[in-house]
C-alpha cells in the first residue's frame, strides 16, 4: 500500500452550524412550499359576494375571527427572541456565563410564550380541522410551525446545557442556535403575512 | 508522519455481539451496507409487485392476482419500493460507505443521524408496505390505514432527509487538507449535488404529504380523499423526480470508468458543471412543474412569439437535464475510445446503465411535447422504468466497483458481466414497448379495461419479459454478491488500480479509515503518488 505525505491536523470544521443552515433550508423549503400550495388554493377558490368588500374569493368562510393581535404578538415575539438569541452568542464569546445563561433562557421562554400564543389562536379561532379545506389547511400549515418553534425551544435548551454544563468555549452551538431562531422568524413572518394577514 | 491510534477502543472495552454492532453502530460503513442491503432487498420486492402488474396487464382475465381496484395501490406498491424502497437507498448507501474515503475522512459528519435516518427510512417504508397490504394507501379503501401510509411516508422521507444531511454535511467540512471541492471525485461531487437536491425537494413532498393527511384524516374537501393521495404526491415517484435518482449514478460512471479504462478524467472540470446541470431537474421537481411545449401542430407559426417565450422553460427544465446527461455519456464513451478498457462487471454495469438512464431522460423531453399526445398515456411508465432500472444497473456497477473495498472481497467478472446484460435487457424490454404502447394510447394508472389499435397484448407482454429479466439479474446479483463477499476471492488493497484515496487505506479499512491524514494536491492524489514511485510523469 501506497502512504501519502501526512498533512497537519485539519482545521475546525462548523459541522454543527452548516448542519443547522441545512436544517433551515429544509424548513425554508418545508413552510415554502406549503404557503405556496395554500396560494393555490386560495387563488383556484371561486368568487363570493361579501356585504363589506364586493366579490372576494370563496377561501376563508366568513363566519371565522381569526384573533391577529395573538398572531401579531408572536412576529413580535420572534423578533424579541432573536435578538436575546444574538444576545447570547455576544455574551458567549466574552465568556459571560450569567449573561450568555440569561439570553438563552429568555430565549426559551419567549418561544414558550410564543407556543402559547399559536395555541390561543387555534382555542380561540373555535373551528375543527374537519369544518372544510381551509380549516384542515390552517391547522396543517400552522401545525409544521409550531413543529419548527418546538424544535426551536428544544435546540435552546440543548445549547443552554451545554453551555451551562461547562463547554463555554464550544460557541458554534450557540451561534448555530442564533442562526436557527433567524430562520424562525423569517418562516413566520411569511406565515403571517400569507395566512393571518392576507389570509 | 502524524500517525493516529486507530484501534484505541477495542482494547479496553469488551466485544459487542455482532448482531448489536449491527443496529446500534454509526461507523459509516456499516451504516451504508445497512442502507446497499435494504436497498437491494427492497428493489426486489418491487420489481415482483411490478412483474404482477405487468403480467396483469396482459391479458387480466387470464391472469388476475390482484383485486379488481387494487391498481392504484399495486402501482404504487411497485413504485414505493422501487424508488424510495430500492434505487434511493442503493445510492444512498454507497455514498454513506464510500465518500468519507473518497475525502480522506475518517468518519463520516454526524454518523448517528446517519445511522438514526436509516432505521427512520426503515421503519416508514416497513409502515407504508403494511398499510397498502392492510388496504390503504393511494385510493385505498381503509381510511386509517391510508392515514398510516401518509404518516409513513413522511417518516420514512425525514429518514432520507436526515442521511443526505450527513452527506452534505461531510462533503463539504470533511475533505482532506488540499482537498478543495474541485479536487473531490466526481462520485462524492455528486454524492453533494444529489443530497443536496433531496433536501431541497423532500421537504416540499413532506409539507405536502402532511396537508393530504390533515385533509384527509379530518376533512377531505380539499385534497380529493383517498384518490387524491397519488395526485399530489406520486410526482415523487415519477419524472423529473427520479432525475435526483440518476446524479450520484451518474458519479458512479465518472468515478469508475476512467480508473477502469486506464485514463485519467482530463474533462473534469466540464463534468461537474454537467452534474450540476443534471441537477436543474432537481428545480422541476420543487416547482412540481411539468413545462409542455405546446407545439401547434399545422399552424406553428401562429402565435409563434408566444411559443418561443414557452421554448424557455422548456429548454431550462426539460431540455438541459437530458443535455447534461448525454454530454456526461460523452464523456464515458470518449474515456472507452482514448484508454484501454478493462472488461470488468462494474464497467459493464455502469456504461449499460448509463445508456437505460438516458433512455429514460430523452423520452421525457416528447412527453412535455403537447402535440405529441403522449401526456396520461403508459408511456411515463416507460420513462420511469428506464431512468429506474438504469440507475439500479449503475448502483450495481457501484456495488461490484467498491465492495471490494467494503468487504475485502470481489465479485468475479465471469458470472457478473451476463447479470449486467440481463439486466440491460431487462431495462430495454420494460421501457421500449410502454412507450410505443404510449403512442397507441394505452391509459397509464390501470392494469385493464383498454383497447386500442395494435397488438397491445405483445407491448405488455414485452415488458412483463423485461420486468421479469430485470427480476432474475437482481436475484442473480443478490446471491452472487452475497456469496462473493462472504467467500469469495481476496480483493486486495487497491483491485482496479485506483487513482483516488479510498484506495490508499486497506480492504475492509479499519474502523477509522485512515491510519494517517492526507494532504492532496492532485483531483487523483493516489495516482500521482503512484506515478512519482514509478518515475512515470503523471
Amino acid at each position: 500500500m501506497l502512504a501519502l505525505p501526512a498533512a497537519a491536523a485539519p482545521a475546525p470544521r462548523r459541522q454543527i452550524f452548516l448542519g443547522t443552515a441545512i436544517a433551515c433550508t429544509m424548513g425554508t423549503m418545508l413552510i415554502g412550499g406549503m404557503l405556496a400550495t395554500w396560494l393555490q388554493f386560495r387563488a383556484d377558490a371561486p368568487l363570493r359576494e361579501s356585504a363589506k368588500r364586493g366579490f372576494i374569493k370563496d377561501w376563508m368562510p366568513e363566519k371565522i375571527i381569526v384573533p391577529e393581535v395573538a398572531a401579531n404578538m408572536m412576529l413580535i415575539a420572534f423578533c424579541v427572541a432573536c435578538v436575546m438569541a444574538q444576545w447570547a452568542v455576544y455574551s458567549a464569546k466574552r465568556q459571560d456565563r450569567a449573561h450568555t445563561g440569561a439570553a438563552l433562557g429568555m430565549t426559551a421562554i419567549i418561544g414558550l410564550a410564543t407556543l402559547n400564543a399559536q395555541i390561543f389562536i387555534w382555542t380561540q379561532m373555535g373551528v375543527g380541522a374537519r369544518d372544510g379545506a381551509f380549516h384542515s389547511m390552517f391547522y396543517a400549515a400552522t401545525g409544521a410551525m409550531a413543529f419548527l418553534l418546538i424544535a426551536g425551544i428544544v435546540f435552546t435548551a440543548v445549547a443552554a446545557f451545554r453551555y451551562l454544563g461547562g463547554r463555554t468555549k464550544e460557541l458554534e452551538v450557540v451561534s448555530s442556535h442564533a442562526l436557527y431562531w433567524y430562520f424562525l422568524t423569517a418562516a413566520f413572518t411569511a406565515v403571517w403575512f400569507v395566512i393571518y394577514v392576507q389570509k | 508522519m502524524t500517525s493516529i491510534d486507530t484501534h484505541h477502543a477495542a482494547e479496553v472495552s469488551a466485544p459487542t455481539p455482532a448482531i448489536a454492532t449491527w443496529l446500534t453502530s454509526a461507523d459509516h460503513k456499516i451504516v451504508g451496507r445497512l442502507h446497499i442491503g435494504a436497498g437491494l432487498t427492497g428493489l426486489l420486492f418491487g420489481l415482483i409487485v411490478a412483474v404482477l402488474v405487468a403480467f396483469e396487464r396482459i391479458d387480466a382475465d387470464g391472469f388476475q392476482v390482484l383485486d379488481e381496484g387494487a391498481a392504484t395501490q399495486a402501482l404504487a406498491l411497485a413504485r414505493n419500493l422501487m424508488t424510495f424502497g430500492g434505487v434511493l437507498p442503493l445510492l444512498l448507501g454507497l455514498a454513506v460507505a464510500v465518500l468519507p474515503l473518497q475525502i480522506g475522512s475518517r468518519s463520516l459528519s454526524f454518523p448517528r443521524l446517519a445511522a438514526s435516518g436509516f432505521w427512520l427510512w426503515l421503519t416508514g417504508l416497513g409502515l407504508m408496505i403494511a398499510s397498502i397490504f392492510g388496504n390503504g394507501g393511494p385510493g385505498g379503501g381503509e381510511s386509517d390505514l391510508v392515514d398510516l401510509y401518509l404518516a409513513a411516508f413522511v417518516v420514512m422521507l425525514i429518514g432520507v432527509a436526515m442521511t443526505a444531511t450527513s452527506i452534505t454535511v461531510t462533503a463539504l467540512t470533511s475533505r482532506a487538507p488540499g482537498m478543495g471541492l474541485l479536487r473531490a471525485p466526481l462520485f462524492s461531487w455528486s454524492s453533494l449535488v444529489g443530497a443536496a437536491s433531496l433536501l431541497i425537494t423532500v421537504p416540499v413532498l413532506i409539507g405536502t404529504t402532511v396537508y393530504v393527511y390533515v385533509d384527509h384524516r379530518y376533512a377531505r374537501l380539499g385534497f380529493g380523499g383517498n384518490k387524491g393521495v397519488n395526485e399530489w404526491i406520486g410526482w415523487a415517484t415519477s419524472q423529473p423526480f427520479t432525475y435526483l435518482l440518476a446524479i450520484p449514478a451518474l458519479g458512479i460512471a465518472l468515478d469508475a470508468v476512467p480508473v477502469l479504462t486506464r485514463r485519467r478524467l482530463v474533462e473534469r472540470p466540464i463534468a461537474f458543471v454537467l452534474l450540476g446541470v443534471v441537477a436543474i431537474a432537481g428545480v422541476s421537481a420543487v416547482t412540481q412543474t411539468t413545462v409542455t411545449l405546446p407545439w401547434g401542430g399545422d399552424s406553428f407559426f401562429a402565435g409563434l412569439g408566444t411559443k418561443i417565450a414557452d421554448l424557455l422553460p422548456f429548454v431550462l427544465l426539460n431540455v438541459l437535464p437530458v443535455v447534461g446527461i448525454l454530454a456526461i455519456v460523452g464523456l464515458v464513451l470518449l474515456s472507452l475510445k482514448e484508454g484501454k478498457p478493462r472488461i470488468a462487471a462494474p464497467l459493464v454495469f455502469v456504461v449499460l446503465g448509463l445508456i437505460g438512464i438516458l433512455e429514460g431522460a430523452a423520452a421525457m423531453i416528447l412527453r412535455t411535447v403537447e402535440d405529441a399526445g403522449l401526456a396520461g398515456t403508459i408511456f411515463e411508465a416507460g420513462e420511469y422504468v428506464a431512468i429506474t432500472f438504469g440507475a439500479a444497473a449503475v448502483a450495481f456497477g457501484g456495488i461490484c466497483y467498491w465492495g471490494p473495498k467494503l468487504w475485502g472481497r470481489r465479485l468475479p467478472d465471469k458470472a457478473a458481466i451476463p447479470l449486467a446484460l440481463v439486466a440491460f435487457l431487462g431495462t430495454v424490454l420494460g421501457s421500449l414497448p410502454y412507450m410505443i404502447a404510449g403512442f397507441a394510447d394505452q391509459p397509464a394508472g390501470v392494469l385493464d379495461g383498454f383497447e386500442y389499435s395494435g397488438p397491445q397484448e405483445l407491448w405488455n407482454a414485452l415488458t412483463a419479459v423485461g420486468f421479469v429479466s430485470m427480476l432474475l439479474a437482481t436475484v442473480a446479483f443478490i446471491a452472487l454478491a452475497a456469496k462473493s463477499f462472504i467467500t469469495g476471492e481476496s480483493a486486495g488493497d487497491d483491485p482496479w488500480d485506483g487513482s483516488t484515496l479510498e484506495w490508499a487505506t486497506s480492504s475492509p479499512p479499519p474502523d477509522d479509515n485512515f491510519a494517517d491524514v492526507f494532504v492532496v494536491h492532485s483531483s487523483e492524489p493516489l495516482a500521482d503518488m503512484k506515478a512519482s514511485s514509478t518515475g512515470k510523469d503523471a
